[in-house]
């Protein structure tokens, strides 16, 4: 069965290396700010105890006040799971991408960026994945129709 | 591990501070090909492309360069529809995602919504879902090498033929169930949404009891093909850190030699008490590829083998509001499909329709790794590693 990373214990080991990074714990998921966010995402994937080498799914939550990336990570090797947050102003969201850390964020961000405009620095190609060249607007904003 | 991680260090050094890069139009230069590169736009409309997909390849030469899919023909909005339907009216347009394993697709969901509303599942019904998803296992396995096979220009069409013998048996079947051949609808929140017929567990065990044959006829058929050989040993490799590394999910990663398969990783269903084994490749070539498929099939066998006599009686539904309206919250429910791991991620506000629902769609992200798999090898080639995936694009464009 796969397990979930106890949230308190990882906040406390985060807080130790990347201190201030984390903005809210709850018991499912762990909430971090975006400019720490490559810095906890190589944390979570080198250190031996966590492993984190899988990304299972990224997506994006539009809550009108602010808009929430979703990044779920599995280890393979200790057979855990961690859902990973992080939030982003609505007018100007920005937020670094992973794909250097795990190239399975590739087209998941890129489908994030077309349909909630979310824009993920450092993405290598960043262009809308489903929506054609030159369409205006991102149609999973909750204000989009 | 030991390459990526040098690779991810060297990416991460590199990410500029400056302005994000938001592209919204291709600038096409016209004059960058050089003498020798040659630019082909495959798709969206070509038989072997599964679907409306499109390769950009570039050539130098004969062999390929680049690759880039390009996506978004079948775009329907699926995930903005789910947030004006109520949980229960979602359930036939999971059909419409990957219309080749449609009971898988139901099953995801409801699973999901499970988890989110908290729900339990009567016993006999876990059973009809874990015989339901193996039928369908070997049903989208057929087509699966089926279409493979025809890519490779096999005899054509003659394999694929066989295949459609027995996977019309298996649509049999699941009319019996349900009245529909492909799009079946028949999940529901806290159960099925009917009894088997009578009639339905006799034809089940005779089909268990003849498809064995089946297979070893596919197997002399094909193993030691010639033409199945030259095409798909050594061709399209994804080596284990790189299909990890990319999200590869289902057969695509086992092949690749990582034994994770969810129904042992993460036991959903009643997937805890049957005796199977996970099949993986050595190489991760499309050869290995398919004999993942192979051998799954016979695996599911195994399970089907176990679960029809062990079927219990009783309730084959819970009640559930006609209007469910989860508490407050978010769940990720998943379960593997033939062609790997589908995830919905839900986040209720406590009304009767999603806030957002988010589909992890298995073939669009075992996709991410195809420019790496092709990138080098003939054009012949990039269509047979492209096949090997098992792609439907009814649930990469959603």
């Amino acid at each position: 069965m796969t397990k979930a990373v106890v949230s308190e214990e990882l906040a406390g080991k985060l807080s130790k290396s990347i201190p201030d990074a984390v903005e809210e714990i709850t018991e499912s998921w762990v909430v971090v700010k975006p400019q720490s966010l490559l810095q906890v995402a190589i944390h979570l994937k080198q250190s031996p105890d966590l492993a984190f080498d899988y990304l299972n799914c990224l997506t994006a939550v539009d809550y009108m006040e602010y808009m929430e990336v979703i990044y779920i990570l599995t280890s393979m090797k200790h057979n855990h799971s961690l859902v990973l947050k992080v939030r982003c102003n609505r007018e100007r969201p920005e937020v670094p991408s992973v794909t250097g850390l795990w190239k399975g964020a590739d087209l998941q961000e890129r489908e994030v960026y077309d349909l909630l405009g979310i824009s993920f620095t450092g993405h290598p190609n960043l262009k809308r994945l489903f929506m054609w060249e030159g369409f205006e607007g991102h149609p999973l904003r909750r204000d989009y129709l | 591990m030991k390459i990526d991680e040098a690779k991810t260090e060297s990416v991460i050094l590199e990410i500029p501070k400056a302005q994000p890069v938001m592209r919204d139009v291709e600038i096409i230069d016209t004059d960058a090909p050089g003498d020798d590169v040659f630019v082909l736009n495959m798709g969206p409309q070509h038989p072997s492309t599964h679907g409306v997909f499109r390769m950009r390849v570039t050539f130098s030469g004969e062999l390929i360069e680049d690759m880039q899919p390009i996506f978004g023909y079948l775009h329907r909005g699926i995930e903005k529809l789910a947030e004006t339907r109520t949980y229960t009216q979602f359930i036939p347009m999971t059909d419409r995602l990957s219309y080749l394993t449609s009971m898988a697709n139901n099953h995801a969901y409801v699973v999901a919504v499970e988890k989110l509303a908290g729900i339990e599942v009567p016993e006999r019904a876990e059973y009809i879902r874990v015989i339901m998803n193996e039928l369908m296992r070997i049903s989208s396995h057929l087509m699966a090498v089926g279409f493979f096979l025809n890519d490779l220009g096999c005899s054509v069409f003659t394999p694929l033929l066989y295949m459609y013998r027995e996977r019309e048996k298996l649509l049999d079947l699941f009319e019996m169930v349900c009245g529909a051949r492909l799009t079946y609808n028949y999940m529901r929140i806290g159960g099925v949404s009917q009894d088997l017929p009578e009639e339905f567990l006799g034809y089940a065990k005779q089909f268990v009891k003849e498809m064995p044959s089946y297979i070893e006829e596919y197997e002399q058929l094909l193993a030691e093909n010639e033409i199945l050989l030259a095409r798909t040993k050594g061709v399209g490799v994804l080596t284990p850190e790189m299909a990890v590394n990319s999200s590869a999910s289902g057969p695509v990663l086992r092949a690749s030699g990582i034994k994770w398969d969810l129904r042992k990783a993460d036991p959903y269903s009643l997937y805890d008490r049957f005796d199977f084994d996970v099949p993986v490749g050595e190489i991760g070539d499309n050869y290995d590829r398919y004999r993942v498929r192979i051998e799954e099939m016979r695996q599911s066998l195994r399970i089907l083998e176990q679960a029809i006599p062990q079927l219990p009686e009783g309730e084959v539904r819970t009640k559930v509001p006609q209007f469910l309206r989860p508490p407050k919250g978010e769940a990720y429910g998943r379960i593997e499909t033939p062609q790997g791991e589908l995830g919905f991620y839900l986040v209720s506000d406590g009304g009767i329709a999603p806030y957002r629902l988010h589909i992890r769609p298995p073939t669009l992200i075992n996709v991410t790794a195809l420019s790496e798999m092709v990138v080098g090898s003939l054009l012949a080639d990039a269509i047979a590693t492209f096949g090997s995936i098992d792609v439907c694009l009814g649930e990469i464009d959603r």
